[in-house]
């Protein structure tokens, strides 16, 4: 993990703001992550670069169980999501095409867009600005599937 | 020590005497259902699982509704793999044009009390109107479901819900639900399991829970879970076992939180722009002038929803200017709603009726609104640009608080 520029999110962000309905049935998801954010920030695509952040409140994924949603952040190279909370299908979701999700209670609020963030899964701290905060470490079951790359790397590798 | 629905519900499925809130554990699916919006992407990553077979494929369903009919080319891409998906595989379960998938899975008999059921949309709470757990997923655990039959589940918390008293004449379960979710918050079920009970409840209709079920996941909620009871029976042309009978909170059964509430304090309330836990009583909002009205969706586009937006409209007219938009949530409500005249009504009074299906919910066809309108709509959702542009304004409210509104042309 390395170093990133946070772009940050408020509460209760959904998946719809994330990728609308009606780029769903775009027949890749590189021909739908132009439209990420597209409703709230629409320059996100063009400035978001690989290795960034994506930081949001609490309850961040909301709303429908689209896979969309996580695997748009990952093509356009988000290094993670650190959220106060998260919604329980996108934290599924993103475990499972292994895009880091990263419980941490106090950082969002010390931070702006813009602002540099470290993480380390390792450790399971986020720094920025100087302060490190805590994360909260993923379930070892989950870890497990993220750590082999995914669902579909974890089923592959059980298969062997 | 005694256990709540889900408990039960979990235990059984996985043949074990007792499981806590926190366990993880592995169950087996009795149902899983697809729908056409995340098909193409389910068998792409069923592919690059590499199965060769489907685990079971009398237990998958594949239903169609979100592009029926198509309005777009992409959508009749989602038609074909879906039908050659269904082809290879021996699925003999699919509904291409007779409603949305969340009424069909239990009005066709899929879904049986006590049962566990995925779906790929997050609205498959909707199951917990009799009895069964029910959840959404992602495309890649569903493709990992139909190659291995089972999935891991976190066995949740549940918080209780209990409503006893008579509702007021002009208050629906909508209302119910829409006012719990503003208590809860957007995130305040997630990762837990609802229990509703109570006198208020035992004397609803199957669609009234249905309705209350499918908006669980508004506060996050992995299920929703009401105990069957003979109404469900009959609803699910089944007779209940002792399993299925058993299926209510035990005296003694451990819950995170309990919530209790009196039938005759609930009013007619709106989930106002932009989340679906900002709640403001009706009469707070009279005399919003609004643009379009939209009764449907897996929500609230039943026959006693259709019923109640006819006996609201009786001799009235939409008011100039407003579109009302009326789709049937299966064709078999169309047909019902067709002979016993509610149709016929709500035409008179100037509603445009669409074939059944998702339709305007999902923002894809019948009905897209633009910049600075407003809408009152009976589904689940009001979030940025869900039925077109970012700057239209959606109001969450019941089929008969929609239907006046249509007639006055504003809020009332």
């Amino acid at each position: 993990m390395s170093v990133g520029k946070i772009f940050k999110f408020h509460d209760d962000l959904d998946t719809d703001q994330i990728i609308a309905s009606q780029y769903l049935l775009l027949p890749t998801i590189d021909e739908m992550k132009v439209h990420t954010f597209e409703s709230l920030e629409p320059e996100f695509p063009k400035e978001v670069r690989p290795g960034d952040f994506v930081v949001g409140g609490e309850n961040f994924g909301c709303g429908s169980s689209r896979e969309q949603a996580p695997r748009v952040l990952k093509a356009l190279g988000v290094q993670a999501v650190v959220a106060k909370s998260f919604a329980r299908i996108f934290y599924r979701n993103a475990i499972n095409i292994g895009l880091p999700v990263i419980v941490c209670k106090e950082l969002p609020d010390a931070v702006d867009s813009g602002d540099e963030m470290d993480l380390s899964l390792t450790e399971g701290t986020a720094a920025a600005k100087g302060h490190t905060y805590p994360c909260t470490k993923l379930p070892p079951y989950m870890q497990r599937i993220l750590n082999q790359g995914g669902l579909i790397a974890s089923l592959n590798k059980e298969e062997v | 020590m005694g256990q709540t629905i889900i408990e039960k519900i979990i235990s059984r499925n996985t043949g074990k005497p007792c499981v806590a809130p926190g366990d993880i554990v592995t169950v087996s699916a009795d149902r899983v259902m697809l729908d056409d919006i995340m098909i193409p992407f389910i068998v792409d990553k069923f592919q690059e699982m590499g199965f060769d077979r489907v685990w079971d494929p009398d237990k998958v369903v594949l239903i169609y509704d979100h592009l029926v009919p198509p309005s777009q080319l992409d959508d009749i891409r989602h038609y074909k793999a879906g039908d050659e998906f269904a082809k290879k595989y021996g699925i003999r379960h699919i509904h291409r044009s007779d409603g949305i998938c969340h009424q069909l899975m239990t009005e066709a008999g899929y879904v049986k009390p006590g049962d566990v059921v995925f779906g790929t949309d997050s609205h498959t709470t909707t199951y917990g109107c009799v009895g069964a757990c029910s959840t959404g997923i992602g495309y890649t655990e569903m493709a990992s479901i139909l190659g291995t039959g089972s999935l891991w589940v976190k066995v949740p918390e549940t918080i209780k819900i209990i409503i006893e008293g008579t509702l007021k004449e002009d208050v629906m379960s909508k209302d119910i639900i829409l006012r719990i979710i503003g208590d809860l918050g957007a995130d305040g079920a997630t990762y837990k399991s609802l229990e509703f009970c109570g006198s208020t409840v035992e004397a609803m209709s199957i669609s009234s829970r249905m309705t209350m079920a499918n908006m669980a996941i508004e506060a996050g909620a992995k299920c929703a879970l009401f105990t069957p009871d003979e109404k469900t029976a009959r609803y699910c042309q089944t007779e209940l076992n002792p399993f299925q009978k058993s299926l209510s909170g035990d005296a003694d059964a451990v819950y995170c939180r309990t919530l209790t509430y009196r039938a005759e304090e609930f009013v007619r309330v709106m989930a106002c722009p932009s989340q679906v836990d900002k709640i403001c009583e009706v009469s707070r909002l009279e005399g919003t002038v609004i643009d379009q009205v939209f009764i449907g969706s897996c929500t609230n586009g039943r026959l006693e929803d259709l019923k109640m937006a006819a006996k609201v409209l009786e001799g009235k007219k939409v008011s100039p200017y407003v579109k009302l938009i009326v789709t049937p949530a299966s064709r078999k409500v169309y047909e019902e709603a067709m002979a016993c005249g509610a149709l016929k009504t709500l035409a008179s009074a100037g509603a445009i009726i669409t074939h059944p299906g998702c339709g305007l919910c999902c923002g894809r066809t019948g009905g897209i609104l633009c910049d600075g309108e407003r809408v009152v709509a009976t589904n689940n959702r009001n979030f940025l640009g869900r039925m077109g542009t970012s700057k239209v304004e959606i109001y969450l409210a019941s089929p008969a608080t929609a239907a006046a509104c249509a007639a006055a042309g504003k809020i009332v």
